[in-house]
């Protein structure tokens, strides 16, 4: 790495150019596109408009949890699916789908100077499946006896019994259909945003040079292939238990005062199978918000990144230690307590990798020019809302903390922090970041403070009181809780202020929305690199970038992504592909 | 596949040997695997990923066996064929396991004549090997037919834990898709060869990008995973 200078030193390209696909109509430019950013767009656009179906079916939820009795439309059973489509959808088709093929198919070949994905056919398939995916889910709302209610967890026995909604109709088989086509197409897109990463990168970039942004989408890419196979499985086989009266989950069980014909199977195989795939999803969700929420707070602090090589290992050692963890969710299953007490180990050991990196971002922070844009506001606002999550994480990683805590209002609000609202933050702050790089222009600065500053304080709103009543005994998963006894009446006022809150954070998102759609025309012109960023999408010749993403010739990396503020140069940041030697860069030798 | 495997890239071909030669390849410039297309990574991160797949499915398999209550069928009696009045064991899964090990050898046959240009004796091997498949997805057949007409079903079974017919229809099922589309890629392929398409550089119908001889190798690296996985198939379902 020492070709910081002279062009001549940067190696030779080692692969031809990219064979690109040139699109003849309109159909193939715009909707059989083969063009990464318009798969990106598309993939955003299905994944927001399914993530608004799971936001109105949070909305019933609280209508129901904060008002018992007052709607008489949202019944039980109604609950119930309400519960899973919400959980299913945002965990899912939201979140994976909006990260990975979203951000990564946006972002992955504008930043390590490709000129697409290496296999944009395969690429172009994985949208399509995807969304029929989301179709198939989309048509469990049509069907006879209604979507799935088993929680989005799916557990069996439940979830293909009578007394469950869809268990017995078509909810379930059209959820476990929607997965296994979800996982087959996101296995297509993933294929690529690995080989991408591994081996269409321009000269001069190493994977020591790659944005963290890239390092965390790639991780996550990687994890997603090996924890699919556990869901993709788990989900074939309860579909045979359902469809063909197979018995791999469902044990003897008395229905209704008659015997199933079910027998010997094992439910727990379905928790360890669901939670080998269920817990790294939670780092494919995370990982990605920890690069991007790198790169934003470096380029709004116009600070190098504290400890890039601390923050690479960390993204891979949170990477592989997520894969020894997944039992921490089962710790009420009637597990072995040395089973536990191993899980809980490994559950705390995470705690040192993902320390280090907010340490590192503080550290970035610290004595930075920063300054407040919104992306900046999203992303010191996910660095609180993380550690605010984390910890309640070090309370049920503990399984004797755990046992009581299960299964109530507790563990709810601590996931919803944790790979919810944080998340979600850090998606906020990448779509202000990046909209200019997209649409060539600024979303509403005003809408965007309002629309921050209503969803941050209003998840803090939603969500602390939800760790409350969750330590006064509050279960989760019921639908109404009238008359029992840990139903204090401050709870019932509590649960009344948590969905006004969640009405009026629910509103600014429709703001958002609103600022999305209005300022493709009218924001304000943003130019190339309005935020006067290292990385090479900021570095395009067009804005937004056009077919191929880099005119004639492929961009030439000389140095990593973080050169800001280098004393000694004439501005305050250093595109990675401008050459020559200015001060003192802090780059890892 | 439109970048070619530049085995000349003008770097020094001498890398450090061990652990300090992969620190070296993945700490260079452009790709981490050096001398590796594109388009046989790919094959082979999505066989990782299939391994698990295939890994999930056969623990599945061994916690339900290990775990049942119900005595499981003896795989030497289920198995048997009737051959001349006497019932020999496993006979007919013999077969398969030879047809499909065969299969591989063709395969890497084919391979070979690809990389020395041989369109005609590439293409026939491949289409030989194609046939080995569709006789391996055949006796299949015939082994599930035979057993359903004994009265195996998903559901249950005549002889014991009713998991024994779930799993072995489950997993050879899917072994056996596998071995399917092997077989039609397998045709495709072949048929390309044949027409000479990796010669001229004929774009692809779909893809609109020229293809290479090395697709063949990408094609044999799936064929010999699926016949790895039968070999793992084979002995935990058969001689368990």
């Amino acid at each position: 790495m020492v070709d910081v200078t002279p062009a001549d030193a940067v190696p030779p390209a080692e692969v031809a150019e990219m064979e690109l696909y040139h699109p003849h109509s309109w159909w193939t430019k715009y909707v059989f596109s083969q063009d990464a950013k318009v798969i990106a767009i598309q993939y955003s656009g299905t994944a927001t408009a399914i993530g608004l179906v799971a936001l109105v079916l949070s909305w019933l939820m609280r209508l129901q949890l904060g008002f018992p009795g007052t709607f008489d439309f949202i019944t039980p059973e109604a609950y119930y699916q309400f519960i899973t489509m919400h959980g299913m959808i945002m965990v899912i088709y939201l979140l994976t789908a909006l990260f990975l093929g979203g951000f990564g198919n946006y972002l992955i070949p504008l930043m390590v100077g490709a000129r697409d994905m290496v296999f944009p056919y395969v690429n172009m398939l994985s949208y399509w499946i995807y969304l029929l995916a989301v179709l198939v889910l989309v048509s469990s709302f049509f069907a006879p006896g209604g979507p799935t209610g088993a929680g989005w967890t799916l557990y069996p026995p439940q979830a293909i019994m009578t007394g469950t909604p869809g268990g017995q109709e078509w909810g379930i088989i059209l959820m476990l259909v929607s997965l296994i086509l979800f996982i087959i197409g996101f296995t297509m897109g993933g294929l690529n945003y690995v080989v991408t990463v591994l081996q269409a990168r321009t000269r001069g970039m190493t994977m020591m040079r790659l944005p963290l942004t890239v390092w965390g989408i790639f991780t996550a890419t990687v994890m997603a292939l090996l924890a699919f196979p556990a869901l993709f499985v788990a989900c074939v086989m309860m579909l045979l238990d359902r469809a063909l009266g197979t018995s791999f989950f469902m044990p003897a069980v008395v229905e209704m005062g008659e015997q199933l014909q079910h027998n010997g199977g094992s439910p727990i195989l379905f928790q360890h199978l669901f939670w080998f795939f269920g817990h790294p999803e939670v780092y494919i969700v995370a990982l990605p918000a920890f690069g991007i929420v790198s790169d934003l707070i470096s380029t709004h602090a116009r600070k190098n990144i504290f400890g890039y090589r601390m923050m690479v290992w960390a993204i891979v050692g949170i990477g592989a230690l997520s894969f020894v963890v997944w039992a921490h969710h089962m710790y009420v299953s009637g597990m072995h307590p040395y089973f536990g007490f191993f899980f809980a180990t490994t559950t705390l050991i995470i705690a040192i990798p993902t320390a280090i990196k907010v340490y590192n971002w503080v550290l970035t922070l610290w004595r930075g020019d920063i300054h407040l844009t919104i992306p900046m506001l999203f992303a010191m606002a996910f660095i609180v809302t993380f550690v605010n999550g984390g910890l309640t994480g070090l309370f049920l990683g503990n399984v004797v903390v755990d046992v009581p805590l299960s299964d109530t209002m507790f563990v709810v609000a601590h996931f919803h922090m944790v790979m919810g609202v944080a998340p979600i933050l850090v998606i906020f702050g990448a779509i202000y970041h990046w909209y200019p790089k997209v649409t060539g222009r600024m979303l509403n600065e005003t809408l965007g403070r309002f629309h921050f500053w209503v969803t941050f304080l209003g998840a803090y709103l939603i969500f602390f009181p939800m760790h409350y009543i969750g330590l006064m005994g509050v279960p989760r998963r019921y639908a109404e809780m009238t008359d029992v006894t840990v139903m204090t009446e401050s709870a019932h006022h509590l649960n009344s202020f948590i969905s006004i809150m969640a009405f009026i954070v629910g509103f600014a998102q429709i703001v958002f929305l609103f600022n999305l759609i209005w300022s493709i025309r009218h924001g304000r012109e943003a130019g190339g690199n309005p935020w006067r960023a290292t990385t090479l999408e900021w570095q395009t010749p067009q804005t937004p970038p056009a077919h191929g993403n880099f005119g004639k010739e492929l961009p030439i990396v000389y140095r990593w992504a973080y050169d800001y503020s280098v004393p000694g140069a004439k501005e305050d940041f250093i595109p990675q592909n401008m050459p020559g030697t200015f001060g003192p860069s802090r780059e890892p030798a | 596949m439109a970048e070619t495997t530049l085995t000349h890239t003008g770097q020094t071909e001498s890398r450090p040997a061990g652990w300090q030669g992969i620190a070296a390849d993945w700490s260079s410039d452009q790709r981490a695997f050096k001398n590796v297309s594109w388009g046989k990574a790919m094959m082979w991160i999505f066989l990782l990923s299939d391994t698990f797949i295939f890994g999930c499915f056969l623990l599945s398999y061994m916690t339900a066996r290990a775990s049942t209550r119900v005595p499981w069928p003896n795989p030497s009696e289920v198995f048997a064929l009737r051959i001349g009045g006497s019932d020999i064991p496993l006979i007919l899964i013999a077969i398969m396991t030879f047809v499909l090990i065969s299969s591989s050898g063709t395969m890497a046959m084919a391979v070979n004549f690809g990389y020395r240009r041989d369109r005609r004796k590439t293409a026939i091997l491949m289409l030989l090997t194609a046939a080995l498949g569709a006789t391996f997805v055949g006796m299949q057949a015939f082994e599930w037919t035979k057993l359903i007409t004994e009265g195996v079903r998903p559901w249950g079974n005549p002889w014991g834990a009713a998991q024994f017919g779930s799993t072995f229809f489950m997993i050879t099922g899917f072994h056996g898709t596998h071995v399917t589309i092997g077989v039609i890629f397998l045709i495709i392929v072949a048929r390309k060869v044949w027409r000479g398409d990796y010669d001229v550089g004929r774009p692809g119908f779909f893809t609109s990008r020229r293809g290479r001889y090395e697709n063949v190798e990408i094609m044999g690296l799936y064929w010999h995973f699926v016949d790895l996985v039968w070999v793992f198939i084979f002995a935990f379902f058969y001689l368990w």
